[in-house]
């Protein structure tokens, strides 16, 4: 499902954001990416996410290389996944609802399906009957589930979720992961970034260290 | 991946909607359009202040460009009803009277060149040139009737060429009671070639004003680019196309542009009425057949078809090249 076969991230100014990066992930695999901050985590998520482009070696999402990716298909590849970011990335002059339906939106999928699919996604997240709410009246951690929600919406065959559990308390954390882990339980592949040392304590999973941009440690 | 239960559903539909044909999605797609094109209008409604500027402008731009039309139109067609009411004035010998007037006049509509001819006797011609000279007062005090008789000739409409209503004066010119037969046409065409350079003027002035109205519109979207910023982002990250992300602004341009040509349609229309009234005034001391020529339905839907291609094309151009430079971090 996702293959990084010897890649390398230079930038011009900042050198080798990422070197010689090797791994596999089956579909249905999960596994955490941990290292401490400027490590490459982010800079990894963004390769896959055709955010930037890999300066070196093979990635292939989906059997698809994206080295030979052209800048139209991005938003096809983009459609494949579920992305969680750190900061939300919410709009909050939209709704909640409106907010989680935009990856359906943009497939011109309609309206009733769009609404069916975005209610199963909050209820998902415990969120049914915020629909309507605006982002800025919910908590920090219910607007990190909102940004969940719009992530697992269009059933993405890969979730790449960026310290999803940094604002969350102990609980909710807990129960992010459980969500996670039914994803996983259906065959999505799930990658998640964090440093949030207890987390990985409780739940085990594989993790994928990173330090200075080279892999050090895969089955710790 | 989904499970094999959720690929074996997704099969099906697929296999429903392939049957569905391309009707369901022809409107569904139009669908989409007509909430996005709905969504726009209401965005722009609510910052009236922005909106309404912008607007102000480009109506402003449009109407200018607008009125010169107008304003060439309605000379050409003055010209023209100048042109179609050519007429020939027999002045008469002073000692011709009445009677032989018309019976002169009786013999020149016999003519086959001739449409019509009108005789103005010695007393009508008086009794006008006191009324509108207003040297009423001045001609009592003159023994006599200076004024000599008139036979106004309105030759047939078939005779359009100069040559042969040249023909037809000296024809008549050489009638023992005229004295002078006048054709006045060289000022109408001296005045034809005046709106021609004129019109080529406004021709230039107008495309002038439709760039600004690009222009105008394209700032406007540049702006409004600008603001909603995290918003094309996230469509972007979330798998937006460019397409779907462009559609909206193409939307406001085309909106921007409609609601200006509307509202310089409105401000045109406000300006004829306004002078209709006096230039009727105008036109009856001149005992011209005159109107003012307003707007054509065609001529206002060309206006306001324009001014929403213009409006579209500044969006256009603005987005097209500014959405490139939009990356997600």
């Amino acid at each position: 499902m996702l293959t990084f076969d010897r890649v390398f991230k230079r930038y011009p100014d900042a050198g080798d954001a990422l070197s010689d990066v090797s791994f596999h992930l089956d579909k249905g695999e999960m596994r955490y990416l941990t290292g401490h901050s400027g490590a490459g985590k982010s800079t990894l998520l963004k390769l896959i996410a055709m955010i930037e482009r890999s300066s070196r070696g093979q990635l292939l999402v989906d059997g698809q290389n994206l080295g030979q990716m052209r800048d139209r298909q991005i938003p096809f590849l983009r459609r494949k996944l579920g992305l969680i970011f750190q900061d939300y990335k919410l709009l909050f002059d939209r709704t909640v609802f409106d907010n989680v339906a935009l990856p359906l939106l943009v497939t011109g999928m309609g309206q009733y399906e769009i609404a069916r699919r975005v209610r199963a996604a909050l209820d998902k997240v415990g969120l049914l009957g915020k629909e309507n709410k605006y982002p800025l009246a919910l908590s920090g951690g219910e607007q990190q589930r909102i940004g969940i929600a719009r992530a697992v919406v269009n059933k993405p065959a890969i979730i790449l979720a960026d310290e999803p559990t940094g604002n969350l308390d102990p609980e909710l954390s807990a129960e992010i992961m459980h969500l996670f882990e039914q994803f996983k339980q259906v065959g999505v592949t799930v990658l998640i970034a964090t440093h949030d040392i207890e987390l990985i304590s409780r739940f085990d999973h594989k993790i994928l260290q990173l330090e200075h941009g080279r892999l050090i440690n895969q089955h710790a | 991946m989904k499970s094999v239960k959720q690929n074996k559903d997704l099969g099906a539909n697929t296999h429903k909607s392939v049957r569905r044909g391309n009707e369901g999605r022809i409107s569904k797609l139009l669908q989409r359009h007509k909430v996005s094109l709905m969504a726009s209008l209401w965005r722009l409604l609510a910052t009236p202040y922005t909106t309404a500027m912008a607007v102000m402008v480009m109506a402003i731009a449009i109407t200018l460009a607008g009125s010169f039309y107008v304003l060439v139109s309605n000379s050409e067609q003055l010209v023209n009803s100048l042109q179609t009411g050519k007429q020939i004035s027999l002045f008469l010998e002073g000692g011709i009277s009445d009677q032989q007037a018309s019976k002169l006049a009786q013999e020149l509509r016999a003519n086959e060149l001739i449409e019509q001819v009108t005789l103005i006797t010695k007393q009508q011609a008086l009794a006008e040139f006191k009324q509108y000279s207003g040297f009423g007062v001045a001609l009592n005090a003159l023994e006599g009737n200076p004024l000599p008789a008139v036979l106004q000739v309105y030759p047939k409409e078939t005779l359009t060429e100069a040559y042969q209503l040249k023909q037809l004066m000296a024809q008549m010119q050489n009638e023992k009671a005229v004295d002078i037969a006048q054709m006045d046409m060289a000022w109408v065409t001296r005045l034809q070639s005046i709106i021609q350079i004129v019109s080529r003027v406004v021709l230039l002035l107008s495309s002038l004003l439709a760039l600004a109205v690009v222009f105008i519109t394209g700032n406007t979207i540049r702006s409004e680019l600008q603001e909603r910023h995290d918003e094309v982002v996230v469509t972007k990250l979330v798998g937006g196309t460019n397409t779907f992300i462009c559609l909206p602004f193409l939307y406001a341009g085309f909106w921007y542009g409609f609601i200006s040509g509307v509202l310089a349609w409105l401000i045109i229309s406000l300006m004829l009425l306004m002078i209709d009234g006096p230039l009727g005034q105008l036109s009856l001391l001149y005992q011209s057949q005159f109107q003012l020529h307003f707007l054509t339905i065609g001529e206002s839907a060309l206006l306001i078809f324009s001014a929403s291609a213009l409006g579209i094309i500044g969006a256009f151009a603005v987005v097209s090249q500014q959405l490139r430079l939009v990356k997600p971090e």
